[in-house]
């Protein structure tokens, strides 16, 4: 087998698990808008300890995404095609939750607010569980032809493993998110993070680690799958423990690395299938049948090794700057906009403390 | 309607909306850095108050350009997963590079500008907006890297009937991408100067109104002498006020809007005139390249060299017996495409044949091509699209370029007019290079037609890499998903639009207290009250120091 398409496997891998590290506590945090708090202060903490990094995360997906066009033009082809419906409904929850985040604060009226916070929430939800269900599906097998269509109607994916993933993501952003909100804000929002991931947080992981286990019982396994799922296991129990103790920081890194070793023990297990066929084995897409020349490969390899490092040090730096906890006291009083026209600001203006 | 068609309609819905966010976000990002790289040289108060002002706008914008861009990276696969196929080996690459280098950067650095206030030092604030900008600029290139791979194959061989990268260089310094790259940006630039202007006149004329700023007669005594001066020269001078009842309504804010409008004006016109030799190095390419497209923008039937400035017609016809010419320039058609003034160059009815000979008269009878198999292929695109497409491209630039001079010597005299008509018009304004963008980039892409990967006509090392639109489409996907995330994109698109647009309108009359609460006293209730009254309110907060300059 071709060592550069192993290459591109494994960055894709990454990108994967990049995107679901990081925007899982953006995704979970976008969730928990919607039930974690009743109090306008406390959800606008919750909501800038990603205000400055959520959209710098959300460009490990659009870049996963290039990335297998760019590696597997086939898989991505097959792939998003097949998927066609829950693919834009998953996008459209991106688009609600993006511009629900940046709009929200626009306005101070309750109503507006109460919309965009749905927004956030809502769309975060739709886009979590679109897009686990779509990693599941790719990773347990999708009913495709010899040319990579898909035989059966729009709806041919909705099943088992469309389930289990998206609940997968769901359920480790909303425990990630938990121990993200540990570590990033202060006060009511933090207790009440440290008192989720101690008690819901590992049950939220279940299915996640039934979609790691699923895989592995699928295509058999490796050596190094196996001992992936057993350490992403130990690293959810380890991270649950140090939760109960009130550790936040190693509560952090165990659930976060359950996520990391997780996601690779899937890819590892999957390997050297793309999206393997219900239909026949033959029409499998594999390392061997849809990887792009070894010159594309070769070129992007060394692109990707130059420039992703760099990404990894800016984005740590990103991290760095904001490191300080959010707490109650940073929240800025709403700032209300009237117009600086003299003749309409009467107008405009709103009753005193209405 | 067909799979092919709904799919044509969503792409061309969903890229013309995504690129009309997207110029003003170029734009206004370069126009913002501008800005800011005075203030922190100078520490003039006033280019804070423009970052500020127009970061905040922009940022509402830019966020609905982020959400669509999401659309654009995926459909490719979705709905054109025969396309993206045949041109994998050479189309993805540089969508990963967008991404790698240049949106990675875009979108952490933003995030970096958008919360660092007051918590980097200046110049490494400075630093992000600059590597921010810079990210999207880049974007824009490898993302027009992509489209000209589309207008012409450079680069690959052709392995199996399949386009394979030989040369990722020739991708990337592809003379379409070089030449439609600094066209766009440079059609960036004329939008965010219109937007400039039209917002910051505005602004001066809400001042005038109120009486902030009056207009005086310069004594004649005064007056500078010599004939261009006399001219230029304005015979009244602003007398600058402030209101002290609303916040940020201030001497300052006179100037703000005075250097932006002015700003935006003149980089309005050098950016025309930019577009303007760009966009004459892509005709002459085009006359290489893709001789139809350059004959249809014409609606040149015959052989020839006379530019056409009227020609009427069967609208969407595609057949040259209905096209008459009204008035022409004879010459100026031939030197437009080769320098060389008179120059013939050919027309529809001596392409057609060629390319139905290179290109063959039906498309090929395999089941690819689904209900298409061995119809006729249309290989005129529809010259009302292009012809017209193309005439309001250049007419609007050259409308705004022109409204952008008249701006400059109507606040000669440091304010605008009184006028609400041109007022008005100077806010309409705003429209025209939106629309300018749009009508070339529907342009080149109708004209594109029927090929979704335009052959290179000569003989050129890289031929027969080219791929009928109608044989890009998914195979697998049904009318009815197709039909289903077009209705639903072009919903979520049309609430949005009206949302991003009462936000730019009512952040635009709060001018640049808008954008800076510190501009306000606290929790003001429309009398006013003095600074330390107003921060007890505030006795619950923890030190001020700590509270966001940013929040969401």
């Amino acid at each position: 087998m071709e060592p550069l398409a192993i290459t591109w496997f494994a960055i894709i891998a990454v990108l994967w698990i990049g995107f679901l590290v990081l925007e899982g506590f953006d995704l979970g945090v976008g969730m928990r808008m919607l039930f974690a708090t009743r109090d306008e202060r406390e959800r606008r903490v919750m909501l800038n300890t990603i205000g400055p990094v959520w959209d710098g995360n959300e460009v490990w997906l659009i870049t996963a995404g290039a990335g297998m066009f760019a590696a597997f033009p086939e898989w991505y082809a097959s792939l998003f095609s097949v998927l066609y419906v829950p693919l834009t409904v998953a996008l459209v929850g991106l688009i609600l939750r993006a511009v629900s985040i940046e709009w929200r604060g626009k306005v101070h009226t309750a109503r507006w607010r109460g919309w965009w916070t749905a927004g956030i929430g809502l769309g975060s939800l739709i886009a979590a569980f679109c897009i686990g269900a779509m990693l599941a599906l790719t990773s347990l097998g999708l009913p495709i032809d010899g040319n990579g269509d898909r035989v059966g109607g729009p709806f041919v994916w909705l099943g088992w493993p469309a389930v289990v993933g998206g609940l997968a993501v769901v359920g480790f952003s909303l425990a990630h998110s938990a121990t993200f909100l540990g570590l990033k804000a202060d006060g009511p929002v933090r207790e009440r993070a440290a008192l989720f991931a101690a008690r819901w947080a590992p049950l939220c992981l279940v299915p996640a680690a039934a979609w790691a286990l699923w895989v592995q019982l699928e295509h058999g396994g490796n050596a190094g799958s196996w001992m992936l799922v057993v350490l992403a296991v130990v690293a959810a129990g380890f991270g649950w423990v140090q939760a109960r103790r009130r550790r936040e920081g190693l509560a952090f890194i165990g659930y976060a690395a359950f996520g990391l070793l997780g996601v690779a023990s899937i890819f590892a297990g999957m390997f050297p299938r793309l999206l393997p066929s219900t239909v026949d084995a033959a029409f499998d897409l594999t390392l061997a049948n849809a990887a792009n020349s070894p010159y594309t490969l070769g070129v992007m390899t060394v692109i990707t090794a130059i420039s992703l490092p760099v990404i990894l040090g800016y984005q740590a730096w990103s991290y760095w700057v904001f490191r300080r906890r959010v707490t109650p006291g940073m929240i800025p009083e709403a700032h209300i906009v009237l117009p600086a026209i003299l003749r309409d600001r009467d107008a405009a203006a709103p009753a005193p403390h209405g | 309607m067909e799979v092919l068609d709904i799919a044509r309609w969503q792409f061309g819905i969903t890229t013309v909306y995504h690129f009309m966010l997207v110029p003003l976000t170029l734009g206004l990002g370069m126009t913002i850095a501008i800005m800011q790289s005075i203030w922190v040289r100078t520490g003039d108060e006033k280019f804070l108050r423009m970052v500020k002002f127009w970061g905040k706008l922009y940022l509402i914008n830019f966020i609905l350009g982020v959400a669509t861009g999401l659309v654009q990276e995926f459909q490719f696969g979705m709905a054109w997963s025969e396309y993206s196929r045949f041109v994998g080996d050479v189309f993805g690459a540089p969508l990963a590079l967008e991404g790698l280098l240049a949106f990675f950067a875009e979108s952490t650095f933003l995030g970096i500008w958008i919360f660092g206030w007051g918590r980097l030092r200046k110049s490494l604030h400075l630093a992000a907006l600059w590597c921010a900008v810079v990210g999207s600029w880049a974007s824009a290139y490898f993302i027009i890297v992509a489209n000209s791979w589309m207008q012409h194959p450079v680069g690959v061989e052709l392995v199996d009937g399949r386009p394979v990268m030989t040369d990722i260089w020739a991708v990337l310094t592809n003379s379409t991408a070089l030449a439609a790259v600094t066209h766009t940006l440079f059609g960036a630039l004329i939008v965010a100067g219109m937007f400039l202007i039209g917002i910051s006149w505005y602004h001066l004329w809400q001042r005038r109104r109120d009486g902030i700023d009056t207009v005086v007669p310069v004594p004649p005594g005064e007056r500078r002498a010599g004939l261009i001066r006399r001219l230029t020269d304005a015979s009244t001078r602003v007398i600058v006020g402030e209101a002290p009842g609303v916040p940020g309504r201030d001497r300052a804010d006179h100037g703000v809007w005075l250097w932006s409008l002015r700003f935006g004006a003149v980089m309005a016109i050098v950016a025309f005139a930019g577009t303007g030799l760009t966009g004459d190095w892509q005709a002459k390419l085009m006359y290489e390249q893709q001789p139809m497209k350059m004959a249809s923008a014409e609606a040149a039937c015959h052989t020839g060299s006379s530019f056409s400035i009227l020609s009427l017609g069967d609208p969407g016809s595609t057949d040259c017996s209905d096209v008459v010419t009204l008035i022409e320039i004879p010459g100026a058609l031939g030197f437009l495409a080769t320098g060389e003034w008179g120059a013939d160059m050919p027309g529809i009815s001596d392409l057609e044949p060629q390319y139905q000979n290179q290109y063959g008269e039906t498309i090929p009878d395999d089941e690819l091509y689904g209900s298409f198999a061995g119809s006729e292929v249309q290989y005129v695109p529809p010259m009302w699209v292009t012809y017209w497409g193309f005439r309001l491209m250049i007419g609007l630039g050259g409308i705004t370029a022109f409204g952008a001079l008249v701006a400059l010597w109507l606040t000669r005299g440091g304010t605008v007019p009184r006028s609400p008509w041109i007022m008005r018009l100077a806010i309409l304004g705003i429209l025209a290079p939106f629309a300018g963008n749009i009508a070339g980039w529907i342009f080149t892409e109708i004209g594109r037609q029927p090929f979704v990967v335009a052959p290179n006509p000569d003989p050129s090392g890289i031929d027969g890499v080219f791929m009928f639109t109608a044989a890009a489409v998914s195979p697998g996907v049904t009318a009815g998903e197709m039909l289903f995330s077009v209705i639903t994109l072009t919903a979520v698109y049309a609430v949005l639009m009206v949302v991003e647009l009462f936000l730019l309108v009512k952040y635009v009359r709060g001018g640049v207290a808008s954008a800076m609460p510190e501009l306000a006293p606290a929790h003001r209730d429309g009398d006013g009250g003095d600074d330390d009254a107003s921060d007890d309110v505030d006795g619950d907060r923890d030190r001020r120091d700590d509270v966001l300059a940013f929040a969401y």
